[in-house]
């Protein structure tokens, strides 16, 4: 079990390490740079000028080294400029020149410099990692406990009229990608035109607090597209437990209905949706983009999107290395829970 | 003039549409006559789902094919469905509801016009075009990468399978949108070194263009090796079949990953080129994992120990034992991935990184519509049940499928 973890802990590092350099190479490619010089600097800045900026922020080194000191394995670079003040990838205005640490990485838990917010990487992100995470805790529970139950009720009884409508709401939610689910639902209950306007069609209000009114909706388009898939999960396996001989059984016996299921059906069938359940958590990072971009909810995932079209370099780069994180520790996670509730399966 | 009533507006829509009604009742008619001749697709019309399912998908299929209209020399074949130009704007019908007339003319649009005075109903069914256009071409291709590098890592497994397998986890552990964004954006497109190519073209070294370079390569490939196991034996046939596809493939592969076809038959403007790429891109690993786990499972059949005991080359035994056995649940996928990389182009519309700004794909026209969603809310639906049906209609055909394939 041990050496599992340990090389599966080596290649998650490695996949990480890969990707996030491959975001970097991305994002650190001439034309980036140039866009991101127009974009800090003015648009009418001739190309001498932009060759300048680029030289002066450090962008023109090598690739390698420069991923090398976003990691922190490398000193940062420094440079004089013309009125003898010491700049640098490290340097703070407010910090002497003595104090100033050589070296200035995710290593050393320095996230870097969002060059549009103008802020610390790990002071943004933590911020917008908190409103995600207030969002994906409504929308879990929303999503499971209602999946679950249609998944249970449809797969109880496999085949009569309660499980064709169920399975046909679960496909038909499956086929409705976020963005339309949620231009849907923001038609029906917040549009002032036609619609019922129980609720807003914006979720920008939220992260000061969040109401009934101006939550919903956004949490209601998430659990929507995930549920669909967790309850076909839940119905396959309910409905494979029902056919099981100790149901047989039960039923021999006179035991009622309500009873088998409760007792006997329920606690065998959940243990594959709850594998099912952690796999669904990558599908949810695409899903809390697409939501946070339609609803101006400020979170992680918008923050993903504006960090990618200003190509804000180290908050893309830290938002990568999260999500993809988030992707690979869900893995592992199922993973070793699925040896774990399965002990037919030998680790070799 | 008085605005249509909604009974009228359903009306001229069903009116609209007649070719199309006519087309799936043929193709429903022939189908249902002759399915015990026409094998799998035939049992298709057992199963109630896979019929609707079939039904949904013939009808945007068809839609996409009649929405200009069809004529001969002047003849016209079939009435185009669209009743304006999807890109023709009409100022004085912006953000108006469905069923006005523009002032003291004839001219109406159906559901309404978009913030831009364009026509919603004929922006829908233009954008039938571009999603059936590209979403099952780029399936298949990305099915073409994933056989052709799956069928050898399961069946040799060993380094080449770790190298692999690591890669295809390594596209599949990074955020989709994120890849899009880097993949589509224009800098990454001009990042590269310009190359001279034949006939004055010239041909940039960006991302998009070598991965463009590489994956394009795969049919080929795929084919030669098809051709060349099965009738290694007879070489006058291979070397036909062999050079048949070799000219055809290199004739398209120049045209669609380098743009340089010397007839200007096969080329993609840069734009859809990315679009097409970055799908194909996302869908392939996924692809490659399935084909890799089926060859695992088929590879210890007695059939294929058969064969090896005849002495058949391993390409034989992947191509011509192993795949056809796998063709069920690999079908049932293709109807499924279709779907979701219908779903991906919209999101690659929904961001704005679709084909051109203009563009009527169903995903450029949501993200035009969501901007005015609450005050004005009819340009955006009719695109978004358009593409939750095309999906919708995918998932119950790969069900339909499912269940006939799994029946014998």
């Amino acid at each position: 079990m041990l050496i599992f973890l340990l090389r599966r802990a080596g290649v998650t590092v490695l996949t990480i390490v890969c990707l996030t350099f491959i975001v970097f190479y991305v994002t650190n490619l001439h034309p980036q740079l140039e866009k991101l010089a127009r974009i800090e600097g003015t648009q009418r800045m001739s190309d001498e000028q932009v060759q300048i900026w680029i030289e002066n922020r450090g962008y023109n080194r090598p690739v390698i080294i420069r991923y090398a000191e976003w990691l922190g394995l490398v000193p940062g670079w420094t440079r004089t400029d013309d009125k003898g003040i010491l700049r640098g990838r490290c340097v703070d205005v407010d910090l002497a020149p003595e104090d100033t640490p050589s070296r200035c990485g995710i290593l050393q838990g320095d996230f870097g410099y969002s060059t549009v917010s103008r802020e610390d990487v790990g002071a943004i992100l933590g911020r917008r990692l908190a409103s995600t995470g207030i969002l994906m805790f409504w929308v879990m529970l929303v999503m499971v406990p209602s999946a679950l139950a249609v998944g249970i009720l449809a797969g109880m009884r496999e085949g009569s009229k309660t499980d064709r409508s169920l399975s046909t709401f679960a496909i038909v939610t499956t086929a409705t990608p976020e963005y339309i689910s949620g231009v849907v639902l923001v038609i029906i209950f917040a549009s002032s035109a036609v619609g019922l306007r129980w609720f807003k069609g914006s979720a920008a209000t939220a992260i000061d607090g969040i109401t009934f009114e101006n939550f919903t909706l956004p949490v209601m388009t998430m659990a929507l597209y995930g549920m669909g898939y967790i309850a076909r999960m839940s119905r396959a396996s309910m409905a494979e437990v029902m056919t099981s001989q100790y149901i047989r059984t039960a039923r021999l016996k006179g035991v009622s209905f309500a009873q088998i299921v409760i007792r006997h059906a329920l606690r065998n069938a959940l243990i594959a949706p709850f594998t099912v359940i952690l796999l669904q958590f990558p599908w949810l990072l695409t899903g809390v983009v697409i939501v946070e971009t339609l609803f101006n909810y400020k979170g992680f995932g918008w923050t993903l999107v504006q960090a990618a079209g200003n190509n804000d370099i180290e908050l893309l780069m830290t938002c990568s290395m999260v999500a993809v994180a988030v992707v690979l520790l869900t893995q592992l996670i199922s993973d070793i829970g699925y040896v774990y509730l399965n002990p037919r399966i030998r680790l070799s | 003039m008085e605005p249509l009533s909604w009974t009228q507006i359903f009306g001229q829509m069903l009116y609209q549409f007649i070719p199309v009604w006519v087309a799936i009742a043929l193709v429903f008619a022939f189908s249902i006559r002759f399915k015990r001749k026409l094998g799998l697709y035939g049992k298709l019309f057992d199963s109630v789902i896979g019929m609707i399912g079939f039904g949904i998908v013939i009808f945007w299929i068809l839609t996409a094919l009649f929405a200009p209209g069809i004529s001969l020399g002047g003849l016209t074949l079939v009435p185009s469905i669209a009743t304006f130009d999807p890109l023709a704007q009409i100022a004085a019908l912006k953000n108006k509801v469905p069923g006005t007339f523009a002032p003291n003319s004839e001219i109406v649009y159906l559901l309404g016009g978009d913030n831009l005075g364009r026509d919603v109903f004929s922006r829908m069914v233009h954008g039938s075009r571009l999603v059936i256009g590209i979403a099952p071409v780029a399936t298949a291709f990305a099915f073409m990468v994933g056989i052709t590098l799956g069928l050898p890592a399961g069946y040799f497994g060993g380094r080449f399978d770790t190298v692999l397998s690591f890669l295809s986890n390594l596209v599949l552990a990074f955020p989709v949108i994120l890849l899009f964004y880097l993949l589509v954006t224009p800098e990454i497109q001009a990042a590269g070194s310009e190359v001279n190519l034949w006939l004055g073209k010239k041909w940039i070294t960006s991302i998009p263009n070598i991965l463009a370079a590489v994956l394009f390569a795969f049919p080929i490939i795929f084919f030669l090796l098809l051709w060349n196991s099965k009738f290694f034996t007879q070489p006058t046939k291979r070397n036909i079949l062999v050079a048949i596809s070799l000219v055809f493939g290199l004739w398209a592969y120049s045209g669609l990953a380098f743009n340089a076809d010397p007839v200007s038959v096969f080329g993609m403007s840069p734009n859809l080129l990315n679009v097409f790429v970055s799908v194909v891109f996302v869908n392939s690993p996924t692809v490659f994992r399935i084909v890799r786990g089926l060859t695992l499972d088929i590879q210890t059949r007695d059939y294929v120990a058969a064969a090896q005991t005849r002495g058949e080359g391993s390409w034989y035994i992947m191509l011509w034992e192993i795949l056809p056995n796998a063709r069920g649940p690999l079908i049932v996928d293709f109807c499924l991935r279709i779907g979701y990389t219908t779903i991906l182009l919209g999101t690659l519309g929904f961001f704005g990184l679709g084909v051109s700004p203009e563009s009527p794909d169903w995903g450029s026209t949501i993200n035009d519509g969501r901007k005015l969603l609450s005050i004005f809310p009819h340009p955006a639906l009719p695109p978004a049940l358009s593409l939750m049906s095309l999906v919708l209609g995918l998932n119950l055909l790969a069900d339909g499928l499912r269940e006939e394939s799994l029946r014998d």
